[in-house]
C-alpha cells in the first residue's frame, strides 16, 4: 500500500453514486506520477476503484476487464454492481495465500428497469466484502477519509451537492496524507449521466 | 493469466514476490477482522446464536453493521469470528456442500455433518484460514451447538462464546444460563452476553444479531437490539455549489439528444445527381 | 546447537499506549480544549472516565494524550511548577510562559521521555486566544486548532477544512473567516469527537470540553450551553475558565 500511494473513496447520494482516487504514483516517499488514476470503468454504470500496489492495480483492472467480458459474453447482459462485486470478492480470495496489494472499492447504479439504485462496497485486500449504506474508504488515507467523510456525509445528497461532499472528503484527507495527492479525478455516476471532473488540488 | 476455467482451490502464485517485497520492508495491509463477540446457547426448544456487528480493521471501524451470523442450510446457522473473509468463505463453502450432501443424501443435513466438514477444511489449513466459529442448529438428533477454532478442534458445549468479547460474553453465560430456559430468556441472555461483549471489549460494537433455531424453522432478528445509534449533529456540513475548485470536466450521457432538422424539397421532387 | 550460549535478554516495555484522542482550538478572544474520557489498554477499557484535560491556572488548560501515567505525572509537575512561579512572584505564569516551561520539562527526558503528547489551550498576555502543541520530546508551535492521539488522524483533516477552510474556494469577492464564533467552533468539537467515537475503537465514553474566555469578553453565549460549569479557580481572576461535559458512545 506505502510502496506507491493512493486512494480511493465512494459515496451514495440521492439517485446517484460518486467515487474518487487521487492521482499520485510513487515510490514510497518519491513521487514518480501525477496522472495516475486508480478508477476504472466497468460498464457505463459500475466504476471500480483500485488503490494499491500499482502493478497489482493493472494486472487487476485488465483481470476484471477480462471477467466481465466472459461474463457479458456468457450470460448475454450487463454485469449488475452486486453481482461484479462478489466477482471482485473471489477473485481475491482465490489469492488468500498469495494477495494482491490492492483495497477495492466499487461504485454503480442498478440496471434502469430496476430503478437505477445506487450501491457502493469495499472489500479488503483478500476479499472480505463490506456493503455499507453511506461511503467506503480505502487506500493509503483510508482513516483520515473515514474521519472526514463521517463528518461530511449525509443522507439524499443530489449529483452536485455530493460531488461537492466527496471532493471536499477526498482533497482534506490527501492533504494530510504523505503517500496520496498530487490532484484528483472525481467520478459521479447518475442516471443518464457520468460526470468526471479533475479537481485542483496541492501539488506537494 | 487467467484460464477461463479456474482450476479449484487457492493460487498461490503471488506468494514468492510478496515475501521478496516483505523481506524489502513493504508493509503489509491488513485484513479486514471481526474482532467480535459471538455467543450460542441451548434452550428447551433449540439453541440461540448472537453476535454483535462491528468490523476492524486495527483500531479503526471497518464496517458499523455488518452480519456475522452466517447461513449453512435452513436448519444450521454459524458465527463467524477471526479473519472477515475466511469465515465469510469458509461458511460459504460449507453451505454449498451441505447442500450438495443433502441433495445427494436425500436427508435433512445434521450439525454434526457441518461441524465434522468445517474442522476437516480448517484443519487441512493448519489455522491458516483464521475462522473461529460457533455453530448451531437442529437436525433429526436435536439441538447441537459447536464451537470450531481455526486449528479444526471442536467443542460441544450447552452455551459458547468466542471472539475478543468471548470473556465478557462467558461472564454473563456463567452467572445466568440455567437448563431449559424458554424462548425469550434465551433471546434475552444471549443479547445480553452480546452487550456485555459490545460494551466491555473494544473490537466489539455496534448492534446485537440474534438468530433463533427451532424445530418449527429458523428466525433471524437481524439488528434485535441497536443501543448504538448515532445522534443527530450539531452542524450540517453541506458545502455551496462551487465550493470545490476543478480544472476538467466530461460528461457522458446516456440519453442521445437528437434534433431533426426539415429540409424542404422542392414540388416535383429534386433532381437526380449525375455530376 | 552451538555449546556456548547466547545471552537473552528479557524485555521489559515501560510504556503503555492508552488511546484517546485530544484536540483545542483558538479563538479571537477564547481558546477550547477538549478530550474523550475513555482510557484503555488494548482491547480493554480501564475506566470510562478519566480525564484527559486539566485546567493548570486562570488562563491555561492542558491536554495530555499517550501513555496515562506519564500524562499524570507530567500534568502533576507541572501543576507544581506553576505553584512554584506564583509563591516566587505573586501571579500566574504567563500562557507563552507555561509553554515553554513544558517544552524543556519534555526535553530534560529527552532519552527517557514522557511518552504523551500535550496541547495547551488559554489566553495570552494581550488576551488572545492561543493553542500551543507538543511532540513528546519538546519541540512545539502556536496554532489556531490541533488534534492528537488515537483519531488525530482522523479529526485534523476536518479541522483544517472547517477552521482553516482548506480546499475551499470563497464566494467572489468574499474571504473566509479568519476567526469563528465560539458556538460555532464548539459544534465542531462535538462534531468532531462524535465522529471519531463512530470510526475509533478507543475514543467513546465521555466528553469534556473546556472553555477559556478571556476578560472583558461577553459571556451571553456561554450561558445558553446545557450543563455548562464555572471551574474558575479565584474569585479575582479575569480570564474565567468553563466546562462542558457531554456523553459519547460506549461501544
Amino acid at each position: 500500500m506505502e510502496l506507491n500511494g493512493g486512494s480511493v473513496v465512494a459515496m451514495v447520494g440521492k439517485n446517484c453514486v460518486a467515487i474518487a482516487s487521487d492521482l499520485r504514483l510513487g515510490n514510497q516517499a518519491l513521487t514518480i506520477a501525477t496522472n495516475f488514476e486508480k478508477t476504472f470503468p466497468i460498464t457505463d454504470r459500475i466504476i471500480i476503484g483500485l488503490p494499491g500496489l500499482a502493478t497489482d492495480v493493472i494486472t487487476l483492472k485488465e483481470r476484471f476487464r477480462y471477467r466481465v467480458n466472459m461474463y457479458t459474453i456468457k450470460e448475454g447482459r450487463e454485469i449488475e454492481p452486486e453481482t461484479f462485486a462478489h466477482l471482485v470478492s473471489s477473485t481475491l480470495y482465490e489469492r488468500r495465500f498469495g494477495p494482491f496489494f490492492v483495497e477495492p472499492v466499487i461504485a454503480g447504479l442498478t440496471k434502469p428497469s430496476e430503478g437505477s439504485v445506487p450501491f457502493i462496497a469495499g472489500t479488503d485486500l483478500i476479499g472480505c466484502l463490506t456493503l455499507p449504506k453511506d461511503f467506503v474508504v480505502s487506500g493509503t488515507a483510508s482513516d483520515k477519509l473515514f474521519g472526514m467523510a463521517e463528518s461530511l456525509w449525509e443522507p439524499d445528497l443530489g449529483p452536485e451537492e455530493l460531488f461537492e461532499t466527496i471532493s471536499q472528503t477526498l482533497m482534506n484527507a490527501v492533504d494530510r496524507d504523505a503517500f496520496s495527492g498530487w490532484g484528483a479525478v472525481v467520478h459521479v455516476i447518475t442516471p443518464d449521466k457520468v460526470i468526471t471532473r479533475t479537481l485542483k488540488g496541492r501539488m506537494d | 493469466m487467467a484460464d477461463v476455467y479456474n482450476k479449484a482451490g487457492f493460487d498461490f502464485s503471488n506468494h514468492v514476490r510478496n515475501s521478496f517485497l516483505q523481506s524489502k520492508g513493504v508493509p503489509f495491509p491488513k485484513a479486514t477482522s471481526t474482532g467480535t463477540t459471538i455467543v450460542g446457547c441451548l434452550f428447551k426448544d433449540g439453541i440461540v446464536l448472537g453476535a454483535d456487528t462491528r468490523a476492524t480493521e486495527g483500531p479503526i471501524v471497518a464496517d458499523k453493521n455488518c452480519e456475522k451470523i452466517h447461513y449453512i442450510t435452513d436448519n444450521i446457522r454459524c458465527c463467524g469470528a477471526g479473519t472477515a473473509a475466511d469465515t465469510e468463505f469458509t461458511t460459504a463453502l460449507i453451505s454449498s456442500n451441505m447442500e450438495l450432501h443433502a441433495l445427494n443424501s436425500g436427508r435433512k443435513p445434521r450439525v454434526v455433518t457441518a461441524m465434522t466438514m468445517l474442522k476437516q477444511y480448517l484443519f487441512r489449513h493448519q489455522g491458516a484460514i483464521g475462522a473461529a466459529l460457533v455453530l448451531g442448529g437442529v437436525d433429526s438428533t436435536g439441538a447441537h451447538l459447536f464451537t470450531v477454532a481455526p486449528h479444526g478442534s471442536t467443542d460441544k458445549l450447552p452455551y459458547v462464546t468466542m471472539g475478543s468479547g468471548s470473556l465478557a460474553a462467558m461472564a454473563v453465560f456463567e452467572s445466568q444460563w440455567r437448563k431449559d430456559l424458554d424462548r425469550e430468556s434465551a433471546i434475552n441472555l444471549v443479547s445480553a452476553a452480546i452487550s456485555a461483549g459490545i460494551f466491555n471489549d473494544l473490537g466489539s460494537g455496534s448492534n446485537v444479531d440474534v438468530c433463533v433455531i427451532t424445530a418449527e424453522g429458523t428466525t433471524m432478528l437481524r439488528n434485535h437490539v441497536t443501543p448504538n445509534e448515532r445522534g443527530a449533529k450539531e452542524k450540517r456540513y453541506k458545502f455551496r455549489l462551487g465550493t470545490t475548485a476543478w480544472t476538467k470536466e466530461s460528461v457522458r450521457k446516456f440519453v442521445v439528444d437528437e434534433s431533426v432538422t426539415q429540409i424542404s424539397v422542392p414540388a416535383g421532387g429534386e433532381a437526380m445527381d449525375i455530376s | 546447537m552451538s555449546p556456548i550460549s547466547q545471552p537473552t535478554s528479557v524485555a521489559f516495555n515501560p510504556y503503555a499506549e492508552n488511546g484517546g484522542t485530544i484536540l483545542a482550538i483558538a479563538g479571537l478572544d477564547f481558546a477550547v480544549v477538549a478530550g474523550d474520557t475513555r482510557q484503555s489498554e488494548g482491547y480493554s477499557i480501564q475506566t470510562r472516565y478519566a480525564p484527559k484535560v486539566f485546567r493548570l491556572t486562570d488562563k491555561a488548560t492542558l491536554a495530555v494524550n499517550g501513555f496515562a501515567a506519564d500524562g499524570n505525572i507530567f500534568v502533576k509537575t507541572v501543576k507544581q511548577r506553576l505553584e512554584w512561579y506564583r509563591h516566587a512572584h505573586a501571579k500566574d505564569m504567563p500562557l507563552r510562559a507555561i509553554a515553554r516551561l513544558i517544552q524543556t520539562m519534555l526535553y530534560a527526558k529527552r532519552f527517557f521521555p514522557y511518552y504523551v503528547y500535550n496541547i495547551l489551550g488559554g489566553i495570552e498576555e494581550d488576551g488572545s486566544g492561543a493553542v500551543y502543541s507538543f511532540d513528546p520530546v519538546g519541540s512545539y508551535e502556536r496554532e489556531a486548532c490541533r488534534a492528537a492521539g488515537a483519531a488525530s488522524s482522523l479529526i485534523q483533516p476536518f479541522l483544517d477544512n472547517q477552521i482553516y477552510f482548506k480546499n475551499q474556494v470563497a464566494v467572489s469577492g468574499t474571504s473566509h473567516p479568519k476567526h469563528l464564533p465560539i458556538l460555532d467552533v464548539l459544534s465542531l468539537v462535538t462534531d468532531s469527537f462524535t465522529s471519531a467515537t463512530e470510526r475509533h475503537i478507543e475514543v467513546g465514553d465521555g466528553l469534556e470540553i473546556y472553555v477559556i474566555v478571556a476578560s472583558g469578553r461577553s459571556l451571553t453565549e456561554l450561558s445558553s450551553i446545557a450543563g455548562i460549569e464555572e471551574v474558575t479557580g479565584s474569585a479575582s481572576a479575569t480570564d474565567r475558565v468553563f466546562v462542558i461535559r457531554r456523553e459519547l458512545k460506549k461501544d
